[in-house]
């Protein structure tokens, strides 16, 4: 058996059969290695997967020897190989810093636990994006759904508790929205394949059903992915999460949502159903430029940090959001651009965080005075992040923001470029006041040069240093990008 | 040495001196010595580039590509040599300035003063060397950073406002205007490289053009035109060695350099006439020239007065660079250099003022030209040459300012050109004259006041003597300033 032809299944099987062995050792110290060991797995399988999809274009897997329609396809293109590496490369990093950080926040019986279920979320989140089955999409959505809302509730704060079931109650309704909706378009076509329903769909495109199949499924996405006004669970979940998680999904969970959303509206039903007849583009490109701004002006206005970075995860959504919007091929690869950058920028300052609520066990704004000098490596990794997010030319940050303003101005849309560059302004801001806070107030009296550990600190700054790299040389993130929508563009009719 | 080796040389001296001014913190001497090695070598690197560089065979040197036409690169050309001959000119002539400054003043935290200064020139020279407008925006939004410790400097309540008013209106500007025309720019043609005649002639109807250039000009907030002026003002709470450096030459000559770069690299001077919105931008310069000027009037606090003056020059150089006409260009680059040195001259006067005789306010000095008269000598000949009046190396940019205005036949703008000497005439000279015939309110007034820090007379005598030897070598800086439009 050669290895290499089963990467595609195997990058699902082995952190979902790791989270039982997680179980099965029940020991917290090996439950991190397992972890450690099947990030790294996923990760040199993702690279190898890219490397392949460059030179053949799509990897086509039939599970257990089953060829579809019968069997279960896994289908890799450029842009599932782009999720991939978001998601083991995060992986890979998250795992390195859970080790301190989970030993701090999580009660000793639940650590066990609470690494299985960071394992299966990872399966989930890898399984949507190599599979080519609808009906499979909703399955690992679910799985993964499942175990953050275990994740979110395991963070120490009680309010935990409530953001998780929030989280819960929402999430449920969209993937029930998601199941509804791939139900229809199985009574229309009679297949689950996203090969063969969009083969299949132009013929009874003009029905009702799959225009309702259509609704739900993105109003079911735009749940997951925290489209606005559908947003409400993402501030609470990051906010009161353990740091681990917080960061994994920052950098992670909306990503595939809006995988989903981009695979769904382009593979499946075709640019010119969804984008322009239905017509979702003007929509996604109002909510999105709504998203920004809102999610931008919120987050001035929050005293915990956390939560503020929250809110601006909500406006880079709107981003990405707003680039499909466009129905461009500049468009596209903004959008795929930002969605791997902001992965970079969200990872590098989410964990800054989890260091700080290391030390204070707090993110509230006021903890942080003086933070600068008592825990300068970690602030100026943070200082980096927040400069990627304004978009400081050197980032990876501005390269996403350069395309995303170009796309724009291509389509003539120059107010919407100019709102993309205020809603820079607006991140200034709110970065601004953690700096000022962090390096231009004292610290309180007492409070000296602080010890963090030095894993969370190695995780901290290969995130923050891939701010830099991929502002820098953009050939890897690029290169796939593009790739990704020639394909995209060239699938759809 | 190659040319090549100058610019990394050109870029990598200042960021020596911040790492050797880190390493010695607890030495002062040796930290300060460290800095005026820097700056010397600086200089004498800068000089070497000039005396052999070709301009008629540019080097370019790419430093890194981040995606494909779009690079992070430098090249020389006149107007970049000029802006990095006065900055690393008088780096070291403020550094020494310096020394004596914040000794006498007791200031705080000196490292990090001189290491911020060192890392701020770093900045100030890949401006000058920037070969297209991305490596020059960023090198922009650099200087504002690496600027901000100092202005904050003082780490009071006032200082930290300052700090966010001059963060915020900076940074505002330059990201939601500067980097919208940029991008914009690179939509319509392609590239971004300075390309001599410009590169957007023809590429768009003109009054998208038009709408482009308002972007840029707006969006360089260091050329502090208004209503983008606010910050100026704000950061005169820095230390003076920062004000007269960096707020009266690198920051806003950083702004002008890029307005004129921009004019005459980017549109082409023969599109900045035929555009609209370069008429009304240049009479807009005209307003906030007069308008800063009487601002300038009813100051009577000194660096405020300054400040204040600083505005209303840097618009003289945006209006030259506004009206379309290359005797404007050549104006506004030689006014660049000459305004420089008479500024930093004031400032270090002010400064001088500060240390010896702890006065802030204008009317204050009634009679210190007793006891301080060479600094008060040094601030008249300076003034005079903000006014524009013979033996003063400011004359020729005046002249030349006001032949622009005729090649351009905009009455109105020579008018202001005018008025506005006048203006200068009466709230800079004013200060000196009166500091030497007005008799002071107080008899004892005279008491315990002498002459500024050895270190910074010497180096108000340098600036000053600058000031005059332009006047009589002017041909260098001319022939210079001739070959940016061939």
């Amino acid at each position: 058996m050669n290895l290499m032809t089963h990467l595609p299944v195997l990058i699902v099987v082995v952190p979902l059969l790791s989270a039982a062995l997680c179980v099965l050792f029940n020991n917290r110290k090996s439950a991190w290695l397992i972890t450690l060991l099947a990030s790294f797995f996923c990760f040199y399988a993702s690279i190898n997967l890219i490397q392949i999809v460059q030179e053949v274009d799509v990897i086509i897997y039939s599970v257990g020897g089953w060829e579809a329609p019968l069997g279960i396809e896994l289908r890799i293109d450029a842009l599932n190989a782009l999720m991939l590496l978001v998601l083991s490369g995060s992986a890979v990093l998250v795992s390195i810093y859970a080790l301190k950080s989970v030993e701090k926040e999580i009660p000793v019986q639940n650590q066990v636990l609470f690494y299985t279920a960071l394992l299966l979320v990872k399966a989930g989140l890898i399984g949507i994006c190599v599979t080519g089955d609808a009906f499979n999409i909703f399955v690992f959505l679910e799985i993964s759904s499942i175990s953050t809302y275990a994740l979110i509730s395991l963070g120490h704060d009680r309010r935990a508790l409530h953001a998780s079931y929030q989280y819960l109650i929402m999430g449920t309704i969209g993937a029930t929205f998601i199941l509804i909706g791939i139900g229809f378009m199985y009574v229309m076509t009679g297949t689950l394949n996203i090969q063969d329903l969009s083969q299949r769909l132009p013929v009874v495109a003009d029905t009702s059903a799959i225009r309702a199949a259509f609704a739900f499924l993105t109003i079911g996405v735009g749940i997951k992915a925290a489209m606005l006004p559908l947003h409400q669970w993402l501030p609470n979940a990051y906010a009161y999460s353990p740091s681990v998680v917080s960061t994994f999904l920052a950098a992670t969970a909306t990503k595939v949502a809006i995988y989903v959303l981009i695979r769904f509206q382009l593979s499946l039903f075709g640019i010119e159903f969804s984008l322009l007849q239905m017509p979702f583009n003007k929509i996604l490109m109002i909510l999105g430029t709504i998203g920004i701004l809102g999610g931008s002006v919120s987050a001035i206005y929050q005293s915990n940090v956390k939560r503020m970075l929250a809110y601006s995860s909500v406006a880079q959504i709107g981003y990405i959001l707003l680039a499909i919007g466009l129905a461009s091929e500049p468009g596209f690869t903004a959008a795929l651009l930002h969605i791997f950058n902001h992965a970079l920028m969200k990872g590098t300052l989410f964990m800054a965080l989890g260091l700080i609520a290391f030390r204070f066990a707090s993110t509230e704004l006021s903890v942080m005075s003086g933070i600068g000098k008592t825990m300068p490596l970690t602030m100026a990794a943070f200082l980096i992040g927040g400069l990627s997010l304004i978009g400081v030319p050197g980032t990876a940050g501005f390269i996403s923001k350069w395309y995303l303003v170009t796309a724009l101005l291509d389509a003539s849309l120059w107010p919407l470029a100019l709102v993309i560059l205020i809603a820079s302004v607006l991140t200034l801001i709110y970065i601004g006041r953690v700096i000022e806070v962090a390096y231009f107030q004292p610290a309180p009296e007492g409070i000296t040069q602080q010890k963090v550990p030095k894993s969370m600190l190695v995780a901290l700054w290969i995130f923050a240093l891939s701010n830099i790299y991929f502002g820098l040389y953009s050939d890897i993130s690029l290169g796939i990008s593009s790739l990704a929508v020639n394909q995209l563009m060239g699938v759809t009719p | 040495m190659s040319i090549e080796l100058l610019y990394i040389l050109i870029l990598i001296i200042p960021l020596i001196t911040a790492v050797g001014v880190l390493l010695c913190h607890n030495k002062p001497d040796i930290r300060e010595t460290v800095t005026i090695i820097g700056g010397i070598s600086l200089l004498f690197v800068v000089a070497n580039l000039a005396l052999t560089y070709d301009f008629k065979e540019p080097v370019t040197l790419t430093l890194l590509e981040p995606f494909a036409g779009l690079s992070l690169a430098l090249r020389l050309e006149p107007l970049g040599l000029v802006f990095a001959l006065v900055a690393g000119f008088l780096w070291p002539v403020t550094s020494l300035y310096a020394i004596g400054y914040m000794r006498a003043h007791h200031e705080q935290n000196q490292t990090r003063f001189y290491t911020a200064f060192a890392i701020s020139i770093f900045a100030t020279m890949a401006i000058a060397l920037s070969a297209n407008l991305l490596t020059l925006f960023l090198a922009y939004e650099m200087l504002t950073l690496f600027t901000l410790p100092l202005v904050t400097h003082a780490g009071t309540d006032a200082a930290r406002r300052a700090g966010w008013t001059y963060l915020g209106i900076l940074m505002t500007t330059s990201i939601g205007f500067l980097l919208l025309a940029i991008i914009w720019t690179w939509s319509l043609t392609g590239t971004l490289e300075f390309t001599s005649g410009g590169i957007l002639a023809g590429k768009a109807e003109p009054a998208i053009l038009g709408g482009l250039l308002v972007l840029f000009v707006f969006g360089t907030g260091k050329a502090a035109l208004m209503p983008f002026h606010r910050w100026l003002p704000a950061a005169m709470v820095a230390p003076t060695p920062v004000s007269a450096l960096l707020h009266a030459v690198a920051v806003v000559k950083a702004g002008v350099f890029t307005i004129m770069k921009v004019a005459v690299y980017i549109f082409g001077i023969d599109l900045i006439g035929e555009l609209d919105s370069a008429y009304w931008l240049s009479m807009l310069a005209g307003f906030t020239i007069i308008s800063a000027s009487i601002i300038a009037m009813n100051k009577d606090n000194l660096k405020a007065r300054l400040a204040y003056s600083t505005i209303s020059q840097l618009s003289y150089i945006i209006l030259a660079a506004m009206l379309g006409v290359a005797s404007g260009v050549m104006a506004g680059s030689l006014h660049i250099a000459m305004h420089a040195f008479a500024k930093i001259t004031l400032f270090f006067c002010a400064g001088a003022i500060l240390v010896s005789a702890h006065k802030t306010k204008v009317s204050e000095l009634d009679g210190i030209g007793r006891t301080m008269p060479i600094t008060m000598l040094a601030f008249l000949l300076a003034s005079l040459s903000i006014v524009g009046l013979p033996p003063l190396g400011g004359s020729w940019s005046k002249w030349l300012l006001l032949q622009a205005t005729m090649d351009a036949h905009n009455m109105v703008l020579l008018m202001v050109l005018l008025i506005s000497s006048l203006l200068n005439l009466f709230y800079l000279v004013g200060i000196p004259l009166r500091a030497f015939f007005a008799k002071p309110v107080d008899p004892n007034y005279s008491l315990g006041i002498k002459e500024a820090p050895t270190f910074s007379l010497i180096a108000i005598l340098i600036t000053t003597a600058g000031c005059l030897v332009f006047f009589f070598l002017v041909n260098p800086a001319w022939n210079l300033v001739e070959q940016i439009l061939p």
